[in-house]
């Protein structure tokens, strides 16, 4: 890894802009009032870290009380609150906003040419909204926590348990408004903004993968929306829409949850996806591969995402010929993941390729997430996903791709645009060092949970039987290690931001928009009113 | 190897001995599935191969020290084509496997032996035709399509026997229902992997398969005295089903001898065959379920009878294979006195459906 | 890429051009501005949509699964009151489109009429509806504990209504499918009355800013997205009354 590009500015004269983003105002008011979609990135970033690493302890008492088979570190009901809490958290305060929310923020405008988002104040309305959910998980944390699985599942939920439904059905509501408010935004400036000669064409591809995330946002969550404030009527008031013993369907919920927290997944992979092609483009020199095809198939995903949902229902007493269906256009949506792959893949044909931090994280995520995706084939079959649904191969499946595919792609995209958002570098060994110890204690954490699954351990057992324990050991073993590739980031890159190198414009020597502009850039982003004149 | 830690060493010691990638093929289903499951595998096998191979190759042809300067690609058609539609097929193949294999586990054949099962917070319990009942275990027998009718009385659960390759959510409200032959004797898991409340890791049993032999002893050694139909007609007695329904020509309800599995016309014109799903349906809605020709008069039992007390009714009325039968019941109770409720039109006694002279 | 350094060529921002108070620095131009927040509205509404769609979902499958106890169930709706709340309804959106035409015009005094005509009717449109709800409470059609099946299971207990469409008694099991009926009822009309509170106090806002003028010095964006908005609102109440009161009517 020698053979790096980096070219910095000479440190002896380098200066980071004497105005940008960062300075032009000081004092926490002048953060927490702010309408630039880069201060708001960066409010953003910060409690979206911090809830991560709230829901990554909780995932390490998961993996501590799964260490033996005996529910013996907590009582099963602390168990259930705290993988609830898990998944909660890490859904909607983490995997939902983490990509379009910080670099989507900061970058969109930018790379479209625009001084801003075309709604700022809306913006900025998201992140209040988005704390506000978050502090109210927090409070539901501290008054108890709540035990439903982050499913919520009727009529468990509704009628028969008795922990805190209400608090985490409303932060979940208000969450999601942030969600619809930002993916509003998104598609609006992406309409209305874009600079002369930004044809749709010529749009980034991280662009296009944000469009067709936003157009999920605003169409599915508002039926989850509607999903919780009926089960938080049924609790509160007794209504009866989803009880059975009032003639009321529970697999109403199902289909209503689903119909959002299906299109969620991409939700959370398209942004990703949009990372991982302009990382690879740059670090090989080259325009994607079929960039037209990259481009569609976000869009195809988005299409077929919405007629997906009831995959997650297949043994739960829907009609046959309703499985064939949905069996059928999960396979579909499963085509254009492969086209993306390949893609990917053929960018670096006759590139001039380095191996950058990004790059190693983007390496990492096209590996995981090919086996997220295969392992996501498995399930859309309805003939396995009777013997694999509700095991732990769901859990692996899903982790791969979120935290193999989506978690990847977010820390490629923190490292590769870091220098652009701070103006300074981190250093580059120990990042590739952190890379690469992520992808092993993240292999070793969940490909054991593949073997599980098809062994046939249920998922959300905190006691399970013994012959289950030695790979239970590699995950959690694994699950260490994980825990220091993530902690590492978050110390060299708080170090950068005082002793980092200064980054320069453009240290990748990488051709989209916002890298002609200086770093980090001005709250108007631009000067003058650029003008593309040729394709991303 | 002293400067290992024993414990380590004896922790690779028990992972050699003990590891295992599928659990026991036991069931009738099992291999086929496992064949997709080999199938698909192998197919995410060879992707991810290719894919590993591509990116690995392509790095170290075109690094940055070999290829200096980027050669600007735009695409091709081709290529594409190749990646949509050879994927494509193969995710066709695994669909049209995957829903052979869906379909048979869904449908089971018609000799199969019924099992009813019953969920709750947080125990299984099994209840046999012939009135043995069992708590977080199953005894079935070799070589018999056994079929499971589940349902839950509060919340979902899953039921599910990972050495059989088959699972159902057991739902409030409603029947669903699964299928399979058990072939080798031995004790397998039992889970409920529907994620049920506080003791959901706790809702676990054992599968007991056993030779035909041993399953008829077993069944004569814990037999409860009163077959499932049995408990069923002692309910059909004393909640005054055979007021109505019952044989007489100016009966109120239509006769339920031999009305499982028979096609039924009803009021609303449609015609529907009686399955246990609508037996059960009959008994709590009965005012959507009214059989052609008679009165809407018919209680609800929603509240009144338990999810296993509809069970024995329903087995009770799945075994009336003749009116003499139902003419045995309403002797054994004290009927009301029937001066009243002659309503039924006697024109529709004649076409009752589902009435099959003995 | 050997064209990186290329990329953008710059165009001067016309920063001598004069240019309108209300054109929010990062717009180019009014236009792309009023375009952009117009767009902007318009998704809204189609998340709004996707809102109600969950509940219209709802109300289709059981209306269909259900049919009697949903044909009892809203002939226990008060017609009249129900009309009644349609006429204000489309009398508020007659005055909201007037108010938006003021706006446009630049009729100062026209527009603060407009909305606070807009405003009333809304709260007419409350008061009624907490009158039905009243009625609903007293006859015990809340869903939850005191639900009471006395209308559907006894008919004539109720004469006015029993007058009116002669409804023969539910059987006890459909009757009680009836609560389903009435959890959609509030659940639908509740949602659309929280719509209406927002777009009340919104009104209340911009009466107090219109009286100084706001709206009415060429940049109406705001008057005209809160008419999409409460055109909407309207819009959903027109499908709650066919729905809810009128389709079966005379079944």
């Amino acid at each position: 890894m020698s053979d790096t590009i980096v070219s910095l500015p000479d440190q002896s004269t380098a200066r980071i802009p004497k105005v940008n983003y960062l300075n032009k105002e000081n004092g926490l008011l002048s953060w927490l009032l702010t309408s630039d979609h880069k201060r708001i990135a960066i409010l953003y970033l910060i409690s979206i870290t911090f809830f991560f690493f709230i829901g990554g302890a909780l995932a390490g008492l998961i993996r501590l009380e799964l260490l033996t088979p005996q529910s013996d570190l907590m009582a099963t009901d602390t168990y259930n609150k705290v993988f609830t809490m898990h998944g909660v958290i890490m859904i909607f305060l983490f995997l939902v906003p983490s990509v379009p929310a910080t670099l989507g923020n900061f970058l969109i405008p930018i790379m479209l040419g625009a001084k801003d988002l075309a709604l700022p104040k809306i913006n900025l309305l998201s992140w209040y909204l988005y704390m506000a959910g978050g502090l109210l998980a927090l409070y539901t944390m501290m008054a108890g926590g709540v035990d439903t699985g982050w499913t919520f599942t009727t009529p468990l939920s509704t009628h028969y348990v008795n922990t805190n439904v209400l608090t985490t059905g409303l932060a979940i509501f208000i969450a999601g408004f942030s969600s619809i408010f930002t993916g509003l935004n998104f598609i609006v400036t992406i309409h209305k903004m874009r600079a002369p000669g930004m044809t749709w064409f010529r749009m980034p591809l991280f662009v296009w993968a944000h469009y067709a995330a936003s157009i999920l946002m605003v169409l599915g969550t508002p039926v989850l929306a509607i999903a919780i404030v009926l089960v938080a009527l049924e609790r509160t008031i007794g209504i009866g829409v989803f009880d059975p013993a009032k003639g009321g369907d529970p697999l109403l919920f199902q289909h209503l949850f689903w119909f959002y927290s299906h299109p969620a997944v991409y939700i959370m992979i398209l942004p990703g996806m949009g990372v991982i092609s302009e990382v690879i483009s740059t670090f090989s020199r080259k325009r994607v591969f079929g960039y037209t095809a990259v481009a569609f198939s976000s869009v195809a995903i988005a299409v077929f995402g919405f007629f997906v949902w009831a995959h997650h229902m297949f043994i739960m007493g829907i009609s046959n010929y309703a499985v064939l269906v949905f069996s059928l256009l999960t396979m579909l949506v499963a085509v254009p993941s492969a086209i993306k792959i390949f893609n990917w893949a053929f960018t670096l044909y006759k590139g001039s390729i380095t191996f950058e931090t990004p790059m190693l994280y983007a390496f990492g995520f096209m590996g995981l997430f090919t086996i997220g995706g295969m392992t996501g084939v498995f399930l859309g079959t309805s003939g396995t996903d009777i013997h694999l649904t509700e095991t732990y191969f769901i859990v692996a499946h899903f982790h791969f791709v979120m935290v193999g595919g989506m978690l990847m792609a977010f820390l490629s995209g923190i490292h590769f645009w870091w220098p652009k958002i701070t103006g300074r570098m981190y250093p580059e060994k120990i990042s590739q060092l952190a890379a690469v110890v992520t992808f092993i204690g993240f292999n070793l954490t969940f490909f054991p949970q593949f073997i599980l699954g098809v062994l046939g351990m249920p998922r959300r057992y905190a006691s399970y039987p013994p012959e289950f324990q030695i790979l239970n050991v590699f995950s959690t073993a694994g699950a260490t290690i994980l825990g220091v590739g993530y902690l590492l980031p978050v110390l060299y890159l708080t170090w950068s931001l005082k002793y980092g190198a200064i980054a320069g414009n453009n240290p990748w020597q990488a051709t989209g928009l916002e890298w002609q502009i200086q770093s980090p850039p001005l709250t108007e982003n631009f000067t003058e009113l650029p003008i593309m004149d040729h394709e991303a | 190897m002293s400067h290992i830690s024993p414990v380590i060493w004896q922790f690779l010691v028990k992972w050699m001995t003990n590891f295992a990638l599928f659990p026991p093929e036991a069931s009738r289903i099992a291999p086929q599935m496992d064949a997709l499951l080999f199938f698909i595998t192998l197919v995410s096998l060879i992707g991810l191969t290719i894919v590993v191979l591509l990116v690995v190759s392509f790095s170290i042809l075109y690094s940055k020290k070999r290829h200096p300067v980027a050669v600007q690609i735009e695409g091709s058609t081709l290529l594409e084509a190749t990646w949509t539609i050879i994927p494509l097929g193969l995710f066709l193949v695994m669909f049209v496997w995957g829903a052979l294999i869906y379909f048979r586990v869904f449908t089971p054949p018609a000799n199969a032996m019924n099992i009813y099962v019953v969920g709750k917070q947080w125990m299984w319990k099994a209840e046999h035709p012939g009135g043995q009942h069992e708590i977080n275990s199953l005894h079935v027998p070799t070589g018999q399509p056994v079929q499971l009718t589940l349902i839950s009385q509060d919340v979902f659960h899953s039921f599910s026997i990972p050495a059989f390759r088959v699972k159902r959510e057991a739902i409030p409200g409603r029947y669903t229902t699964v299928w399979f032959e058990a072939t080798t004797p031995g004790t397998y898991h039992l889970f409920c992997t529907q994620y049920c409340g506080t003791d959901h890791s706790q809702m676990i049993g054992d599968v007991v398969v056993m030779t035909p032999g041993d399953f008829k002893q077993w069944l004569a050694s814990s037999t409860s005295g009163a077959s499932l139909a049995q408990n069923g007609e002692r309910l059909f007695a004393s909640l005054s089903c055979a007021a109505c329904h019952n044989t007489r020509p100016d009966a109120r309800g239509p006769s339920l001898a031999n009305v499982y599995g028979a096609k039924l016309p009803l009021a609303t014109g449609e015609t529907i065959t009686a399955d246990d799903a609508y037996l059960r349906e009959a008994i709590l809605n009965p005012s959507q379920h009214i059989t052609q020709g008679y009165a809407p008069i018919m209680p609800t039992y929603q509240g009144q009878v338990s999810e296993e007390g509809v069970i024995a009714l329903v087995e009770y009325i799945k075994n009336l294979n003749s009116d003499y039968r139902i003419q045995q019941t309403t002797n054994t109770t004290d009927l009301l006195p029937e001066s009243e409720g002659k309503a039924a039109p006697a024109a529709a006694q004649t076409t009752a459906p589902g009435k099959v002279k003995p | 890429m050997s064209d990186s350094t290329a990329i953008a060529h710059g165009a001067p921002a016309d920063a001598h051009e004069e240019h309108p108070s209300y054109l929010r620095h990062h717009f180019n131009s009014v236009e792309q501005q009023s375009d952009a927040t117009n767009f902007a509205m318009w998704l809204f509404l189609l998340t709004e949509i996707m809102f109600f769609g969950g509940l219209f979902t709802a109300y289709l499958i059981y209306r269909n699964w259900y049919y009697p106890a949903f044909v009892a169930g809203s002939h226990q709706l008060n017609v009249v009151w129900g009309t009644l709340n349609t006429v204000v309804l489309i009398c508020s959106s007659f005055t909201m489109a007037m108010g938006v035409w003021c706006a446009e015009t630049r009729r100062r005094r026209g527009l603060v009429l407009c909305l606070s005509l807009t405003f009333i009717l809304g709260l007419c449109f409350l008061g009624i509806k907490g009158i039905e709800y009243r009625e609903k409470f007293e006859m015990h059609h809340v869903p939850g504990q005191h639900y009471s099946l006395q209308s559907f299971l006894d008919p004539q207990s109720n004469p006015e209504v029993y007058a009116e469409y002669h409804d023969k008694p539910l059987a006890l099991d459909m009757a009680r499918h009836t609560e389903i009926y009435f959890s959609l009822y509030f659940a639908l009309t509740g949602m659309h009355a929280l719509h209406m509170i927002i777009g009340i106090g919104i009104l209340g806002f911009m009466i107090y800013r219109a009286r100084d003028g706001a709206y009415t010095a060429g940049h109406t964006t705001f008057v005209e997205n809160f008419g999409y908005y409460w055109h909407f609102v309207d819009l959903v109440w027109i499908y709650l009354f066919a729905l809810l009161y009128l389709i079966s009517r005379h079944q």
